[in-house]
């Protein structure tokens, strides 16, 4: 009984996980049809934003809640800015320039930190279940996923800027007609996005500590997810998280966790093969 | 139009060239000279590899390096197990070819667009990184090569000549054995490029709902494409191998992956030669500006990647022609003959 409990725990941490991960690279990919290439150094700078303001004595949880999220926004709107405005309409040249912000970050974090491994260690402690002990922090990542995604649906449902932001989805020159500014409203999502991923980077850092080539040790996950979900924001994170973070928490139990890795891409392309446009090509078509 | 070859003074000007630096250079220069030289062959080949599937299929693969170090590993296990090179350096080119192939068969049948295509490719790659750095125990062997994780794999045979295991190739019979190997690669791609197949590539390129309305299998092209890509980065794997007698994951790496797009786009999509002049010249510059203490390799190739991407105005190829023509006239003073860029862009 207890060991059901932990492994259900153990299956419910592996889809936050995803969650948290792709959650502001679903953002972006839903509303603009960009993957921002650089997302697994979006995730670092989240990370570090922690760590370094943690040792400087800000509370961690402000850091973790606050800064993180703040900073990275900042700097995703900057970044569309500067370089993502000018490639919309242009996916594989963005795809190809959020790749030299990628590498640019990384050889730029490595100048500035070193390339140490940095960490503070995971706050709250342990929680006995039976016979067995779990960090509490677990807890903590699967109640973030849970709130992202309740707190996307309800913004895009219920508020006027998720109208706003639907209607640039659905058909951008409408919008643009009916007074929307889009260019505006993709700035916006952009730095929501990054924001996103700022406080995933932050709320993971104690996990695995930061370095500056972190981010790659993400991307691959956070990309399988987005692109497997396909274009819808909630219903494509949640579906895609559900169904390959089962697979790789599964794999991982049973064989460690690289070839977890591998059997998540695995399930992913025979997934893509039957579903080119990600399961909410086909399934939940209508849904956000 | 595509000139035929036969008719293109380029491509005779090119593979003049290329004879000339095989014979010449190991009577002009020393033999760390020719050793460095090589280098630029062997990367040369990759960037062709590259250069072929995105100029002339219309893939961009953010995961070349994958077959790269496929090509790499497959010919350090096969080699320090066979005990010969020959047979080894075919297996590079099939291998990689066949698992590309297979790729490619879940990504083009699967119909994945060009974001999809960039992302899957990017992640295989990620994974053989992760896979093959995770390998560092003894358990972790193919038959007496053991793959050493992010150790690499020490030792790896030199090439020699077929049949007689014992006559390993000196450096200067290296360098022109490929030497001769890229110049066979680029007239295989010229001729390719120029064939039937290759004009229905083109075609899919410019059009591809048009081209399949026309009768050809999309499809079954693209992953041809990609395999015939994926075979010649992974023999060029395995040159580097046995260049420098020593592999490690870093083959499978993103910056590997970077580089080739960067040669690509810098020396300009849609064409042969550029790639080739990208792999010298940028190549050159990170080796200069890797001196300098306050850069370091992310930064520099980072950089020359945005800067590509955003000096280039609306229309990749022709502005890559238009920018190269003036920006570095003296690198391609041959071009400057043939007419400003078309629509489809010759393949020189």
């Amino acid at each position: 009984m207890d060991y059901t409990i932990i492994v259900v725990i153990e299956i419910l941490r592996a889809i936050s996980w995803l969650v948290l991960l792709a959650a502001g690279l679903g953002i972006i990919f839903g509303m603009m049809r960009v993957i921002n290439f650089a997302h697994g150094e979006f995730l670092m700078l989240g990370g570090y934003t922690v760590i370094m303001s943690t040792k400087a004595g800000v509370n961690i949880w402000f850091a973790m809640l606050v800064l993180a999220p703040l900073c990275v926004g900042l700097f995703g709107v900057l970044v569309e800015r500067l370089v993502i405005r000018f490639l919309y309409g242009r996916i594989l040249d963005s795809l190809l320039a959020t790749w030299g912000l990628s590498l640019l970050m990384i050889g730029g974090v490595t100048l500035i930190f070193g390339n140490t491994v940095e960490g503070v260690s995971t706050p709250l402690g342990a929680v006995d279940i039976g016979a067995y002990s779990i960090p509490a922090y677990n807890f903590v990542l699967i109640f973030f996923a849970a709130l992202f995604m309740v707190a996307i649906w309800g913004v895009m449902k219920f508020t006027r800027a998720g109208l706003i932001a639907r209607a640039t989805m659905q058909n951008p020159a409408m919008a643009e007609a009916l007074g929307i500014r889009t260019t505006w409203v993709y700035m916006a999502t952009f730095g929501i996005g990054s924001a996103v991923t700022g406080l995933a980077g932050g709320l993971l850092a104690p996990l695995t500590g930061v370095v500056p080539t972190m981010g790659v040790n993400f991307v691959g996950q956070s990309f399988i997810t987005v692109i497997t979900g396909g274009a819808s924001m909630i219903a494509g994170t949640l579906s895609a998280s559900t169904l390959l973070g089962s697979i790789s928490q599964g794999m991982t139990i049973l064989t460690g966790p690289v070839y977890g890795d591998a059997a998540l891409l695995l399930a992913a392309l025979v997934l893509l093969r039957l579903l080119p446009q990600g399961i909410t090509g086909r399934i939940f078509t209508r849904s956000l | 139009m595509e000139k035929p070859v036969a008719k293109d003074p380029g491509f005779y000007i090119m593979v003049l060239i290329g004879l000339l630096i095989m014979f010449g250079a190991p009577i002009w220069f020393d033999l760390f000279a020719i050793m460095q030289v090589t280098q630029y062959v062997v990367l040369s080949v990759y960037a062709l590899s590259l250069a072929y599937i995105w100029g002339f299929g219309g893939i961009l693969s953010f995961g070349q390096s994958c077959f790269f170090g496929l090509g790499a590993y497959t010919f350090a296990v096969s080699s320090i197990n066979i005990g010969e090179t020959t047979f080894p350096f075919i297996l590079s080119f099939v291998l990689p070819a066949a698992f590309g192939a297979a790729l490619g068969y879940f990504m083009f049948y699967g119909r994945l667009s060009d974001v999809y295509l960039g992302v899957v490719t990017m992640v295989v790659t990620l994974i053989f990184w992760k896979i093959i750095n995770h390998t560092a125990g003894p358990e972790y062997s193919i038959g007496d090569a053991r793959l050493g994780g992010f150790n690499g794999i020490p030792s790896i045979p030199i090439l020699n000549m077929p049949g007689d295991p014992d006559a390993w190739l000196d450096p200067a019979q290296m360098f022109k054995f490929f030497m001769f190997l890229l110049i066979v690669v680029y007239i295989g791609l010229r001729v390719l490029i120029a064939s039937d197949f290759g004009r229905v590539s083109v075609g899919i390129r410019e059009n591809e709902t048009r081209s399949s309305l026309l009768g050809y299998d999309v499809r079954r092209h693209k992953v041809i494409i990609f395999a015939i890509g994926s075979g010649i980065a992974g023999m060029a794997g395995a040159m580097w191998a046995t260049y420098q007698t020593f592999i490690d994951p870093n083959a499978f790496s993103l910056e590997m992956s970077a580089k080739a797009l960067i040669w690509v786009m810098a020396g300009g999509v849609g064409t042969l030669a550029g790639p080739i002049l990208g792999v010298i010249l940028l190549q050159w510059l990170s080796l200069k500006l890797g001196t300098l203490q306050f850069l370091n390799n992310f930064v520099i190739l980072g950089a020359i990647l945005m800067v590509l991407v955003l000096a280039l105005p609306r229309g990749l190829v022709p502005s890559v022609k238009h920018w190269a023509l003036t920006g570095w006239e003296m690198f391609r003073r041959r071009e400057r003959a043939a007419p400003p860029a078309k629509e489809v862009t010759s393949d020189v």
